[in-house]
């Protein structure tokens, strides 16, 4: 007989255990017809969310359809316009996510109807769902700054939506002479990516300190606080010095209120600066087409459930990423891969007609401060009982009197990050 | 053979009526509910793509316990005795003091039942190598090291996950560097027998030996 040890008590068990933590440990559905699920959009919440559910699942067909053949990622897109990176390490194809059985459809989905359970791409394709995901992402608030329009962003970008606008920037910076100004306008809250532009400040203060060290760098905030303040006010002094400088909404009236592209001036209620280079950031709300399938709400963001992300608008359909409120968690892009992991769980359970187990989401978010100090804020949820919000229920900040070793470690596990985000997404 | 399926047969049966068996109990998430959150920093599968994070599928149940409950508690020993001694689960769970940048913080949001569930479940996955380059000089002078020091625990060329042995073979550099780095200050407590052990190795081999043993360990498949 063999001998009863404390492991062989573990491997026992966790041999029959194993069966059940493959995937979802869903057989196919037999008989039936096959189940179909459509996305809508490339991105973090859309391509996890495709991923985990032919993962589950892989007798449900699953259709990705994304506008453009490749993602630039907002991650690390700092570190493009800071130079310590190429656009071309940020960018991503599809081709990847057929291996998982998902069939990608390249093209714009331009019209969803909920009650024929039906989506309508550019050139003319319909297809139909029994469950859809949106993981659409933001539209910009053009309005909300007098002057600002897609125009002018070629003048003064906003570099919210990576690609072709994290290039311009970039190139801007890199033509300004040694003595400019910089204005960084980020908006109020709601928006993608809290912590972004102050880690963009510093990114661009990492370029100057090294190329232009008389220029600086003005961030005319509409907020009156920001993520990660403490270690970003902190990690600016420490490094840069008084390069960056940043008035709260309080002192800008609210923030950046109008521009003019062609003189390049930047003005608040208060004041007008004449710049070399304005990041201006506008408010947001969830991509136009949420707005076209009547999933948004007055906030312009759309209202879900919690613990399955289906619409409160309409059934069957689910939202992710950026575009939802979510109440709880911040737009960041790790916050969506867990939305994407809940939903689809939720989607699968749904579709073999059993109620979804208990959700766990995460956020994990780094900031690239300088090439050898990062910070993060991260955390671990759980749905509130009555739904109304995702609790924290354990996280929290690099302290901030880590040792300039855990910092450096910081910028390694922040690469590591992105490369494991991307593997999960595109791998 | 028949006895040894009846034995694990009755254990698993014995394991379904305990009451700490919070894997089936309707309050905790499912192992990959719970796990899958982890991957976005440790990789598809929990095996990584580096540079830093390591991969975590294929480790040890104890090991990751270990690990979750000394950042949880910031390394307070006595609280985790008390947790260790209280769990009959936990019988093998050795402490020991060991540093991290973000995972204190995140292994706070999860409970000792969803701990163990989560170890369970990558002890449960394959560990997949890095691959990545290494100096084939220095991997040669740490395969002596290894065998002389370090494979009487670290089994298998560094490969085996048992007990409180973290996988070594086919780690990446930089969280290997960080894990030794983090030995020799006293960042992270060693094992007596490892303390004794890097004293000798050091002596044999002279400075270069960590350094040669990472590269040995890094080139490991």
């Amino acid at each position: 007989m063999s001998k009863l040890t404390r492991r062989n008590f573990l491997k026992a068990a966790g041999s029959t255990f194993a069966l059940g933590s493959a995937g979802l440990g869903f057989p196919h559905i037999v008989g039936a017809a096959k189940k179909k699920v459509v996305v809508i959009g490339g991105g973090v919440g859309g391509t996890i969310a495709a991923k985990y559910i032919a993962k589950a699942d892989s007798s449900i067909q699953v259709t990705l359809v994304e506008a453009k053949p490749y993602h630039h990622t907002c991650f690390m897109s700092n570190e493009v316009i800071g130079g310590d990176r190429d656009l071309s390490t940020i960018k991503f194809g599809y081709d990847k996510l057929a291996s998982h059985g998902i069939n990608v459809v390249q093209d714009k989905a331009v019209m969803v109807d909920p009650v024929a359970h039906k989506v309508k791409t550019a050139d003319g394709t319909t297809l139909g769902y029994d469950r859809l995901i949106m993981s659409p992402g933001i539209a910009l608030k053009w309005e909300t700054i007098e002057g600002y329009d897609e125009a002018a962003a070629e003048a003064m970008p906003h570099a919210w939506i990576a690609g072709h606008q994290t290039a311009l920037l970039r190139k801007q910076l890199e033509a300004m002479d040694d003595g400019g100004l910089v204005v960084l306008a980020p908006p109020g809250n709601p928006f993608r990516c809290p912590p972004g532009p102050y880690e963009r400040a510093a990114q661009i203060a990492h370029y100057f300190k090294h190329h232009k060290p008389k220029s600086k760098i003005l961030i005319l905030d509409a907020k009156d606080k920001f993520s990660k303040q403490g270690l970003f006010t902190q990690g600016y002094k420490k490094v840069y010095g008084d390069m960056i400088e940043w008035v709260p909404g309080a002192d800008t009236g609210g923030g950046v209120k109008a521009v003019d592209a062609k003189a390049m001036t930047v003005s608040t209620d208060f004041d007008d600066h004449k710049v070399s280079v304005a990041n201006i950031i506008p408010a947001q709300k969830a991509a136009q087409i949420a707005h076209d399938a009547d999933l948004t709400d007055d906030s312009g963001w759309c209202p879900v459930d919690l613990g399955t992300f289906e619409s409160k608008k309409h059934k069957d359909i689910h939202i992710i990423g950026d575009a939802g409120i979510i109440s709880g968690l911040p737009k960041s892009g790790y916050a969506a891969s867990t939305e994407a992991k809940v939903c689809a769980s939720a989607v699968v359970h749904h579709l073999h007609e059993k109620e979804p187990g208990v959700n766990s989401y995460a956020n994990a978010c780094y900031s690239i401060i300088a090439p050898d100090y990062g910070i993060s804020v991260v955390a671990v949820y759980k749905l509130g009982e009555d739904r109304a919000k995702i609790k924290k229920v354990g996280g929290g900040l690099t302290p901030s009197d880590a040792t300039p070793e855990a910092l450096k470690r910081e910028v390694h596990y922040a690469y590591s990050w992105f490369n494991n985000m991307t593997a999960e997404m595109f791998g | 053979m028949l006895h040894k399926v009846a034995l694990e047969a009755l254990l698993f049966c014995v394991f379904m009526l305990l009451p700490f068996s919070t894997a089936l109990a309707g309050e905790t998430a499912s192992p990959s509910m719970l796990s899958d959150t982890c991957l976005g920093c440790h990789g598809p599968g929990g095996i990584s793509d580096g540079p830093a994070t390591p991969t975590i599928s294929g480790m040890s149940e104890v090991y990751i316990i270990a690990a979750m409950l000394a950042y949880k508690y910031d390394n307070d020993e006595d609280k985790v005795e008390a947790i260790i001694e209280a769990d009959p689960d936990l019988e093998d769970v050795e402490f020991f003091a060991r540093t991290s940048t973000v995972m204190d913080r995140i292994a706070k949001g999860y409970s000792e039942a969803e701990i163990k569930v989560i170890a369970k479940h990558f002890a449960s996955l394959p560990f997949v190598a890095a691959e990545q380059d290494v100096n084939k000089k220095q991997a040669k002078a740490g395969a002596e090291i290894h065998e002389n020091h370090c494979e009487k625990c670290h089994e298998n060329g560094g490969s085996s996950a048992e007990d409180d042995a973290g996988v070594l073979a086919g780690q990446w550099i930089p969280y290997l560097e960080y894990t030794m780095a983090d030995f020799e200050s006293g960042d992270r407590a060693m094992p007596k027998k490892m303390k004794k052990q890097m004293k000798d190795a050091h002596a044999a081999y002279g400075d270069n030996s960590v350094a040669d043993l990472i590269q040995f360990y890094a080139g490991q498949k």
